[in-house]
């Protein structure tokens, strides 16, 4: 929410380095490379053992397991993205910085969709090798991920400032998140089972809503995140 | 932190004694109507038989779901406004949010209950139970955000109230996707836009009763909910004082 004009030309810059920030700290401390991505491979196995390992029934639900997988992953990825804020003051450094609470979001948002996408390439790489996936249409595959993405990371990281600073937040967020991502969750699996299977061209209509989940919870993120990050205890 | 302008206006009876006691008592004696019509004043179902008469309240029960939502997203909104800002918005959302998610799960349970000997199984994967679940989930989500304790009490309900209308958003958005996905679900009978309800006239008074029962249940009980908010808020402002009081008088017993 900038008020002044000249601000909004700020907003990108001063998102890029929120994001740069965040991302400088993962490079360093290796949290989402060493703990969050293994979690997700590990998940991938686990529904191997769960369901019939025979190739068939594993390539047939693989769209499904994959976003499931993703999204399990992602629960570790955002409550990451706010425990690095808790120590040594951090947020009240942040917000000593003067920097637009939209620009924040963005920057938060955007390094959550860095580590997010990075996660599904390699989980992607996962259940192509292991369940034995034929991608058909990878255009369709990586417009839907794209859109998933920001949609996952934008909704993410406003829950995440929701239940930052509160007690029970670890056990709040997943209660939070998941049944307002089910239908990234819904879409992007649907999507992937046309563009991996099926008839890539029917999974425009899928690839819409995400597209309009995407831009309705970055909005409400980049207009909400100001006040909640000034609540956050 | 809360700025000047947040004017908190103490409101600790939501409906007049007269209102609630005339809503109290009509929606008594509605639900006792509702009983008899529903039991033995309307017909059983051509098809469905006497499992239909779970309409009677799996439908009102829909209804006060969707409305006490609405009335939690629109009171979040008044609060979150700046110049209708007032503790009464926070409490009604809290209020409202908690029996919406009690008539949610009442409806699916009594679908449930209803679709065993009507289709033949307890849950089916259509558009409308799927949407419901979701959304009885999402509610479920915030009753237990406002349940954890906070420093500071303006702050929170802001918090809630952003809460409540990002979960609200999300209920359009979880209803197209999962109407696109699949759909089973009975068509609306009573609200279709035929404005012709296809069911016989004792049926269709039965379901008024019931919709009728189940608002003035829903109205009452919010006022119920209310003024609990209120008692347990002054629970606490008074567990408060008597720490303070303590560590006071504790003080002093040093001093002297």
């Amino acid at each position: 929410m900038s008020e002044h004009p000249e601000r909004t030309a700020n907003i990108w810059r001063e998102a890029a380095l929120v994001a740069g920030k965040d991302l400088r700290i993962e490079a360093r401390a290796r949290v989402a490379v060493g703990q969050i991505l293994p979690f997700g491979l590990i998940v991938i196995l686990l529904f191997a053992f769960a369901l019939d390992p025979d190739r068939g029934v594993l390539a047939r639900v693989a769209p499904g397991l994959f976003w499931v997988a993703v999204l399990l992953a992602m629960l570790l990825a955002v409550g990451r993205a706010f425990a690095i804020e808790t120590h040594h003051g951090a947020r009240d450094g942040l917000r000593m910085t003067g920097l637009d609470g939209g620009a924040i979001f963005l920057g938060k948002a955007a390094a959550i969709a860095v580590q997010l996408a990075l996660l599904e390439i390699v989980l992607g790489m996962g259940v192509i090798v292991l369940y034995g996936v034929d991608v058909h249409g990878i255009g369709v595959v990586l417009l839907t991920a794209a859109a998933a993405t920001i949609g996952l990371a934008a909704t993410g990281t406003l829950y995440g400032v929701l239940a930052a600073g509160l007690r029970m937040r670890e056990t709040l967020l997943p209660l939070l998140l998941l049944p307002v991502i089910a239908p990234v969750m819904l879409g992007a699996t649907r999507a992937f089972e046309d563009g991996l299977d099926g008839v890539p061209g029917d999974a425009w209509p899928w690839v819409g809503m995400l597209g309009v989940f995407a831009v309705i919870y970055t909005t409400i993120g980049v207009m909400a995140f100001g006040a909640l990050w000034e609540e956050a205890a | 932190m809360s700025d000047g302008n947040d004017q908190t206006t103490v409101r600790d009876e939501l409906l007049a004694p007269v209102v609630r006691k005339v809503v109290g008592v009509t929606a008594a004696i509605s639900l006792v109507a509702l009983a008899l019509f529903g039991l033995w004043g309307a017909p059983p179902d051509a098809v469905q038989g006497d499992a239909q008469r779970v309409m009677y309240l799996h439908v009102p029960s829909a209804w006060l779901a969707y409305l006490a939502f609405f009335v939690t997203a629109a009171s979040s909104a008044l609060f979150l406004w700046k110049r209708t800002r007032a503790e009464v918005w926070d409490r009604l959302a809290g209020a409202s949010a908690e029996l919406g998610v009690m008539f949610t799960a009442l409806a699916l349970v009594l679908g449930s209950i209803w679709g065993r000997p009507v289709w033949g199984f307890w849950w089916a994967w259509d558009a409308r139970l799927v949407s419901t679940a979701l959304l009885f989930f999402l509610f479920l989500g915030y009753c237990a955000l406002r349940r954890v304790p906070a420093a500071d009490p303006v702050g929170a309900a802001k918090r809630n109230a952003i809460a409540a209308l990002i979960a609200f958003v999300d209920v359009p958005i979880v209803h197209f996707s999962v109407e696109w996905w699949r759909t089973l679900h009975q068509k609306a009978t009573v609200f279709s836009p035929e404005l012709n309800p296809q069911i016989h006239g004792v049926m269709a008074l039965t379901l008024w009763i019931g919709t009728i029962a189940f608002t003035l249940l829903y109205v009452y009980l919010l006022d119920r909910r209310y003024r609990l908010a209120v008692l347990e808020e002054g629970h606490a402002e008074r567990e408060l004082e008597h720490a303070i009081a303590e560590r006071v008088g504790a003080g002093r017993s040093v001093v002297a």
